[in-house]
């Protein structure tokens, strides 16, 4: 199955779309623009609308989606994305109104954001929610701006951040890019921190320090109290890498933990969809005494009118240049709403409940290296299949055959050939039986003919590509060839 | 041919250091797809990074062996990165340094040492 | 308990005991007691889809909308044309419920889709490459001011005033909290100001960022910016409209080293402000510098044609805290709904587009002209936004809004000096009788 590029369906005369006929008196553009400002060519493809159709509806078969079968992707929390939710969100009232309009011409979007705001806040345990961040990794930055201009404003003289090496890599990506050093901390033998390495790295001169729990391997760090009154004994400031929210929804809250910054990912836990790799949004929380520094507008409520505060003495700024992702954040409220207090809490027990399941079923043929019971996800290794000659990366491809998505591999970096799986609390017992067969039946090929798992995939549209020469020769324009 | 604890050959030729990375090293990265050098003229000092490679799925510094200016960088390895993957110690080369310290080559390991630290 | 979880009760039995718990409750056991949320969440309870929709269908309508009221508001978000076709594709579940296509075998569609967006994204900007997308048009900014010091090693970027102050602002908070020396250049006659911009750039700039058509409206010369900006060593970031780079030179053929802008205008909803999707697309020499995804052709083992994300190792994942950024996610989904309006466009259609608006615009200053007390401050040429001066604009403003027209932007909270200055624009979607009506309630309101 080869679909052919948009440009090789070109046929110059035809059209995907009419526009209403010109009603206005025309001039000469040529009268009006510099010549060396008028455009000589545009190279696009001409297309009809059935056409167009065609050739994205064929596209879009070719890919594994949440709508066609399981996708066990460890830390993304692929659930179920209700459809109602894509109604809403289309809504003409929340669809087409324009992020210019007065504040008075929008009450109901803006009371949207505040509840949102409000729903969040609970959740986490913070004081106030800031909307506007478009990406877990955008919910990072504006995260760290916070806790960089906390220092500033203290006189602090903060240089580091401290993350676990099972830590996500936008973690140090996002402190870099506000210039703090990075200390990477180990994890111990139970796949917590190193309550000692980070003791030995408790310095002055530490800002904060940013971790997810439960962690990447899916496991609870119970010495989080600890931990906190650590770090915030020197004045440093607990980052909460929102990630693997959907396995402590109503459970309990990052702001009970000590955490003083926070960030969400509407896309995960939220059910919003992942749309191919975004739009995502990233809502980020803070403790009281963190409010000040968040980006601006803040929406204000008073008496049920709902405005906007453009400026703030001490905030960061703006990460964007809107509200944030607006019918992303209208999809999470209307899951709120729709599973209220007592489902959101059903949804993180039933993702544990299935993560548990599911790892204490592999791990007759898988090696679990932390035998111990999970949270919403968990880590499996490959390692024990190298004497046969496959790598985790074979087991991944075989799944593929057979109609599942692979977990996320070679993640965390702490554990060799490391297969991580998140189930999430929308798939039923008979999806996960059907997974844990194949997975069983694919560790039985590893051991009796590892070919079919070296040579997989072979029932998808494309077979293994060749990335080498992807990134030697990059052809990433079709107009400008390698 | 002496070697150094980061996986660098050395050739030295009089004054000047031929420079690349191991066949040891070149394996473990994979298909190699980029390499990042550095300008002719710049200076570096023993055991700073001077480039980069790139492969599919990882990239790793390289580090001054020895001491030094840059008097030649292999520009091939722009259109073909993958000769430091077929032939890491020959056309594979990344670059030549006029050394500042000649005394800097008798702390880099023999063949024998460095095939220890690899194991 | 919703419905999105699909346990039976006896299933929920069987998986505790294959477990080796009774309860779920025990599986959080190691949650300390002090820690444990001993309470019910402050959240409403749940409520069937129908009440959900009831209630959040109440609270759309409150808003007043661009359908119902006829919207000339621009700065950075257009009402334009969106085919219905769009829609119903982009529900398809196979694009929005997938993920990042990290295993490229069952990532075909959306794989090839980015490449067909990377493709024309180029070529509408003169560009040799881009990336799969970011988040939107502020943000794309400040990773091409990251591009820039990267190349250079200089810290200094020169941003004309000129530039959407939304975007000014967002540069400011990250670009600034990496010690980046923002300049800020005013106008002159709501263009760049040539001379002052002369005595800025030194050999310590980075880059000059200038918006082409800028926020008022107005023309900027960028091929003079450019050869400004290369003279002294700094290159040149164009943020553009993507509909104006129809009937307008592409920024790449003027001297732009990386272009930038907002994608909305290309097919998106106006969503209140998002999500929308940002684009950069940059010279060939800056490659190595683009943050974000990028995907490549490439072939298969069988040596049939396919898609990989490719060039990973410039990413986080990979350098982690060596990064260039930390941008780990696209707007795939509105990639794919811009590329859906370009296919169903085309060349031709996309012209038309731009010269309807460019069209309406021109007419609808002729008309503004004959109204009395009105003034139109700047004397640029433009393409479908502009700047005009009323007495008490705010009010006016209000009065206009009144009739169910959404009259502009009042740019005194952007600009002190621009009091009573209204930024407004037009879109292909506007009738002649929506703007002379306009002109006729303007006209009636400053009487």
């Amino acid at each position: 199955m080869t679909e052919p590029l948009l440009f090789e369906l070109d046929k110059k005369g035809r059209r995907g779309y009419a526009l209403p006929k010109l009603d206005v008196p025309t001039v000469d553009p040529a009268d009006h623009i510099p010549t060396k400002f008028l455009r000589k060519q545009l190279n696009m493809p001409s297309l009809s609308e059935l056409e167009t159709v065609r050739h994205f509806t064929r596209l879009s078969r070719m890919n594994h989606s949440v709508d066609v079968g399981f996708y066990p992707l460890g830390s993304c929390t692929m659930k179920y994305n209700p459809k109602v939710n894509e109604n809403i969100a289309r809504l003409p009232g929340f669809a087409n109104i324009h992020p210019h309009q007065n504040a008075n011409s929008v009450q109901g979007a803006l009371k949207l954001l505040k509840t949102t705001e409000k729903y969040l806040a609970e959740l986490t345990g913070m004081d106030a929610i800031t909307l506007q961040p478009a990406a877990g990794a955008h919910g990072e930055l504006t995260g760290l701006l916070i806790i960089k201009a906390y220092h500033n404003k203290k006189g602090n003289n903060k240089k580091k951040i401290l993350i676990p090496d099972s830590g996500h890599g936008t973690n140090p990506a996002s402190c870099t890019m506000v210039g703090y050093e990075v200390v990477n901390i180990k994890s111990d033998n139970r796949g917590c921190i190193d309550i000692e390495d980070l003791k030995a790295n408790i310095t002055q001169d530490v800002a904060g320090l940013m971790i997810t729990n439960p962690n990447t391997l899916g496991l609870f760090d119970e010495n989080i109290g600890e931990l906190a009154s650590l770090v915030h004994s020197v004045d440093g400031l607990l980052y909460y890498d929102g990630a693997n929210f959907n396995a402590i929804m109503g459970w309990t809250r990052p702001g009970d933990m000590g955490f003083d910054v926070v960030h969400l990912n509407l896309h995960k836990t939220f059910s919003t969809p992942h749309g191919g790799g975004g739009p995502g949004s990233g809502p980020v929380g803070v403790k009281a005494h963190l409010k000040e520094f968040l980006p601006t507008p803040f929406i204000i409520e008073e008496n049920n009118t709902y405005s906007l505060k453009n400026e703030n003495d001490d905030t960061i700024g703006a990460v964007l240049g809107s509200l944030g992702n607006f019918s992303v954040i209208v999809k999470a409220l209307a899951y709120m709403m729709y599973n209220g207090k007592e489902g959101l809490k059903a949804a993180s027990a039933y993702a544990v409940l299935n993560a548990n399941y599911m790892m204490k079923k592999l791990k007759d043929t898988y090696y679990v290296p932390y035998d111990r019971f999970c949270k919403h996800e968990f880590v499996i290794s490959g390692k024990t299949f190298a004497k046969h000659g496959v790598k985790t990366l074979d087991i991944a491809k075989r799944l593929l055959d057979f109609g599942y998505h692979s977990p996320t591999i070679y993640f965390p970096l702490i554990v060799e050939e490391a297969m991580m799986f998140e189930p999430t609390e929308t798939e039923s017992k008979d999806t996960l039986d059907g997974f844990i067969d194949v997975m069983e039946k694919i560790a039985k090929e590893a051991v009796e003919n590892s070919d079919l798992l070296k040579n997989a995939p072979v029932t998808t549209p494309v077979r293994r590509l060749d990335e080498a020469t992807a990134a030697r020769k990059p052809d990433i324009n079709f107009y400008r060839k390698p | 041919m002496k070697f150094s604890k980061e996986h660098e050959w050395v050739k030295l030729e009089g004054n000047t250091a031929t420079i690349g990375i191991t066949d040891y090293a070149a394996h473990q990265l994979g298909d190699i797809v980029f390499v990042e050098l550095p300008n002719k003229g710049s200076k570096f000092e023993v055991n700073k990074v001077f480039g980069t490679i790139e492969s599919v799925k990882t990239v790793s510094d390289v580090y001054a062996p020895m001491s030094g200016e840059v008097t030649e960088v292999n520009d091939e390895l722009d259109a073909n990165p993958a000769l430091v993957n077929e032939d890491p110690t020959g056309k594979g080369w990344i670059v030549k340094i006029k050394i500042s310290d000649p005394k800097e080559y008798d702390q880099l390991l023999d063949e024998a040492a460095y095939k220890a630290t690899c194991e | 308990m919703s419905t999105y979880i699909p346990h039976t009760s006896t299933e929920l039995q069987e998986m505790l005991n294959v477990i080796g718990v009774k309860t779920i409750d025990e599986l959080f056991a190691e949650i300390p007691n002090n820690l444990r949320l001993n309470k019910d969440l402050d959240i409403p309870c749940g409520m069937s889809e129908l009440e959900m929709t009831r209630e959040l269908t109440s609270l759309s309508e409150i808003n007043k909308t661009v359908d119902k009221n006829v919207c000339f508001l621009g700065g950075g978000a257009y009402d334009h044309i969106i085919p219905a076709a769009i829609d119903h594709l982009l529900l398809r579940g196979d694009f929005f419920t997938a993920y990042t296509p990290y295993q490229p075998e069952v990532s075909q569609g959306t794989l090839q889709c980015i490449y067909e967006y990377q493709s024309l994204i180029c070529s509408l900007t003169g560009m040799d490459q881009t990336n799969a997308s970011l988040y939107e048009g502020a943000t794309a900014n400040v990773e091409a001011i990251k591009m820039a010091e990267a190349q250079t090693g200089r810290k200094k970027v020169i941003l004309l005033d000129t530039i959407n102050p939304a975007y000014r602002k967002v540069i400011k908070t990250i670009n600034g909290a990496q010690d980046t020396e923002i300049i800020t250049l005013s106008f002159e006659d709501g263009v760049c100001d040539v001379t002052k911009l002369a005595r800025a750039i030194d050999d310590k700039t980075a880059a000059v960022i200038v918006q082409y058509p800028n926020f008022f409206g107005c023309l900027e010369d960028i091929e003079n910016i450019a050869k400004m900006a290369h003279e002294a060593g700094a290159l040149c970031i164009v943020c553009a409209n993507p509909i104006a780079l129809a009937i307008l030179e592409a920024p790449g053929n003027l001297g732009a080293d990386i272009v930038t802008g907002e994608g909305q205008p290309l097919g998106v909803p106006l969503s209140f402000g998002g999500p929308y999707i940002g684009f950069l697309a940059a010279k060939k020499a800056l490659l190595r510098k683009m943050p974000g995804r990028i995907v490549g052709k490439t072939l298969d083992i069988d040596g049939k044609q396919g898609f990989v994300l490719t060039l990973q190792a410039r990413e986080q994942h990979i350098r982690r805290e060596k990064a260039g950024s930390n941008i780990c996610s696209n707007q795939a989904l509105v990639a794919l709904n811009t590329t859906i309006y370009m296919s169903l466009m085309g060349a031709e259609g996309l012209k038309e587009v731009a010269l309807h608006c460019f069209q309406k615009a021109h007419y609808m200053k002729s008309e503004l002209a004959k109204i009395e007390k009105l003034t139109v401050p700047f004397t640029s040429s433009f393409f479908h936004e502009m700047v005009i001066k009323v007495p008490n604009a705010d009010s006016v403003l209000k009065r206009m809004e009144e009739k169910g027209i959404f009259a502009g932007i009042a740019l005194e909270k952007y600009y002190p000096n621009l009091k009573d200055c209204i930024l407004l624009a037009v879109t292909e979607k506007r009738t002649k009788s929506e703007i002379d009506d306009y002109c006729k309630y303007l006209g009636e309101a400053l009487k």
